[in-house]
């Protein structure tokens, strides 16, 4: 018995109307691929460029609760303002962002991260020196690496001490590709 | 024993959403199942959080159905006695009970059903059947006080 796109809907939209979803997801299409966004009555909880929802929905419901759902109303806030970041209308986002259960020195770092101006890069160790721990580079880029809202909080922005890329969770062709967008190459 | 997982909601719905449309739409119509179909899944949905563990959440969803359909039904026949749904969904749990639990009304028969023939808490009887804990208990042990009252008289 096929359920119609109609009748799912439905069901998507008055879960989200009703309050009863931990975590709302859906995928985003951009110009570096589909993303997976998903937004908590928080914030944006998490986008990620690993578009197919599978492999996502059990992080998901570790950081929000179980009741995970694609549910195309909970990201509307984000799917704009994303959309015109891409069309190169929004330099900053005013999104609020759920960060629950990430530890301080992560949450010290990504605070100073999403300092970094649009347009601009900056060094894992210069973020470290922000944050206070100079020598703490390599685990400024743990955090980078592990950054639940990549595009929103800046990684891409950050960069080697040379100005090599280094690294992207989306590919480092994405991490240019953002920062041409942002007339930083 | 370590409890089974409970998944993503997400999971969950792809996986029982074709088989709650099917009960529903034999019990209800088409047309009725609808409506049907979005209030089970909205009280699942209302308890999901507060499931202990992912076990028999197939047998969990469709009581959740069959009681939707019951409200349905009764609604539209607010003063007709209602006739109980036959039991064509096969339910091995359920049929070792059916005969125990044969004189016993819809809800009751639900209760004892899912507390005995599950082994689901309260709480998740309660959201099946749409009450509070308490009346879940209640209903529970009304309808084992009956089977007793049948079986030793």
């Amino acid at each position: 018995m096929t359920v119609s796109p109609d009748l799912d809907r439905r069901f998507r939209d008055a879960a989200a109307d009703l309050g009863l979803i931990d975590v709302g997801f859906d995928v985003v299409d951009s110009p570096i691929g589909d993303l997976l966004v998903a937004a908590s009555d928080r914030g944006l909880a998490a986008i990620s460029f690993d578009s197919e929802p599978q492999d996502s929905l059990e992080r998901l419901a570790r950081i929000a609760g179980p009741r995970v759902l694609r549910s195309p109303r909970s990201v509307d806030g984000a799917r704009r303002e994303l959309d015109q970041y891409f069309e190169g209308r929004r330099r900053t986002f005013d999104l609020s962002l759920d960060l629950r259960a990430l530890p301080p020195f992560t949450l010290s770092v990504l605070d100073q991260l999403a300092r970094v101006p649009y347009g601009e890069t900056t060094t894992y160790g210069a973020l470290a020196r922000r944050v206070g721990h100079p020598r703490a580079a390599r685990a400024v880029g743990t955090v980078m690496n592990r950054n639940r809202i990549p595009i929103v909080l800046p990684c891409h922005r950050v960069v080697g001490a040379t100005g090599s890329l280094t690294g992207y969770a989306g590919g480092l062709d994405v991490k240019e590709k953002l920062l041409e967008l942002e007339g930083a190459r | 024993m370590q409890a089974v997982a409970i998944p993503p909601f997400e999971r969950f719905y792809e996986e029982h959403r074709s088989d709650v449309l099917r009960l529903l739409r034999r019990r209800l119509g088409a047309d009725r199942a609808e409506d049907a179909f979005q209030e089970t899944f909205l009280r699942a949905l209302r308890a999901y959080g507060r499931l202990d563990h992912g076990e028999h959440l197939r047998a969990w969803v469709l009581t959740i159905a069959r009681n939707v359909a019951l409200d349905t039904l009764r609604r539209a026949r607010p003063t007709s006695e209602l006739v109980d749904a036959p039991a064509d969904d096969a339910e091995p749990a359920y049929a070792e009970l059916a005969e125990l639990t044969d004189g016993l009304g819809p809800k009751e028969r639900a209760a004892v059903v899912l507390r005995y023939g599950y082994d689901l808490s309260y709480d998740q009887i309660a959201s099946a059947l749409g009450s509070s804990p308490d009346a879940a208990r209640q209903a529970t042990s009304t309808g084992v006080r009956r089977i007793r009252r049948r079986i030793t008289s």
